[in-house]
């Protein structure tokens, strides 16, 4: 049986210094924060989907309602998610065929999903507003 | 007794696959949803009802099932995963999954819902 007040007295670790972390690790923990907020904005997804095509009023409605300034900065964060875990996806999909796993590539190709995502979510989200 | 040691077998390599397979599910439906939304033309209630309105046969209400399945599939394994590396109760974790599970599924009995009344 293990000791299980011992656990209490380990001491605690307050250098935060491991948060600075290499970019494919920022990539890495970004991919998981928007993937969360992905799973979170699901149902708001689904609440606008529904709005637009239940009727004509409702569709002037759902117009309405995404030209809310508070709206298009929630719309343009979960824009941003999508497009993050859409490009990091695709680089996690080419790692596991073991392709661009060197050091030097793996940090290229993760400032890339950095860099593309935000562009994209620029461009589209100009587009759509 | 129970001697099953859950390493080196082929634990969780199904869900592994799972996840991988919904991913490139969802980018192709992805790809051709923003080609059949920036290619039409300006979007009236109209043209979005006419999208959705072939049943389970036309291209978007297809699209948007084989997605809304690969979310329910991609998103129950990433969620999952989430809630193994953070939080350490097991009752506490199990009644996290339970909660992902009813949620994601009412959230398919929704998409379902608007695609079957169109």
């Amino acid at each position: 049986m293990p000791d299980l007040t011992a656990k209490r007295r380990r001491p605690l670790w307050f250098n935060l210094s491991p948060l600075n972390l290499p970019v494919p690790g920022l990539v890495s923990i970004f991919h998981r924060v928007s993937g969360l907020l992905l799973f979170l904005g699901l149902v708001w997804f689904l609440f606008l989907l529904d709005m637009s095509l239940s009727s004509e009023s409702g569709f002037a409605h759902f117009r309405s309602y995404v030209g809310h300034p508070i709206v298009k900065v929630a719309m343009l964060a979960l824009l941003w998610a999508y497009l993050h875990h859409f490009c990091a996806g695709i680089r996690y999909l080419f790692l596991d065929l073991d392709k661009g796993v060197d050091l030097a590539t793996t940090r290229k190709t993760s400032y890339a999903v950095l860099a593309v995502s935000l562009a994209l979510t620029a461009m589209l989200g100009a587009k759509l507003w | 007794m129970v001697t099953k040691v859950v390493v080196g077998a082929h634990y969780g390599l199904k869900d592994w696959l799972a996840q991988r397979i919904t991913a490139v599910v969802m980018a192709v439906c992805t790809l051709i949803f923003v080609a059949v939304l920036l290619g039409g033309g300006p979007i009236t209630y109209g043209s979005w009802k006419a999208l959705f309105s072939k049943g389970l046969m036309g291209l978007m209400p297809f699209l948007t099932l084989l997605f809304v399945v690969s979310v329910l599939i991609h998103a129950w394994i990433g969620v999952r995963d989430i809630l193994m590396d953070y939080i350490k109760p097991t009752a506490l974790r199990l009644a996290f999954e339970v909660i992902t599970i009813l949620w994601l599924v009412g959230c398919a009995g929704w998409a379902l819902r608007i695609l079957w009344r169109l």
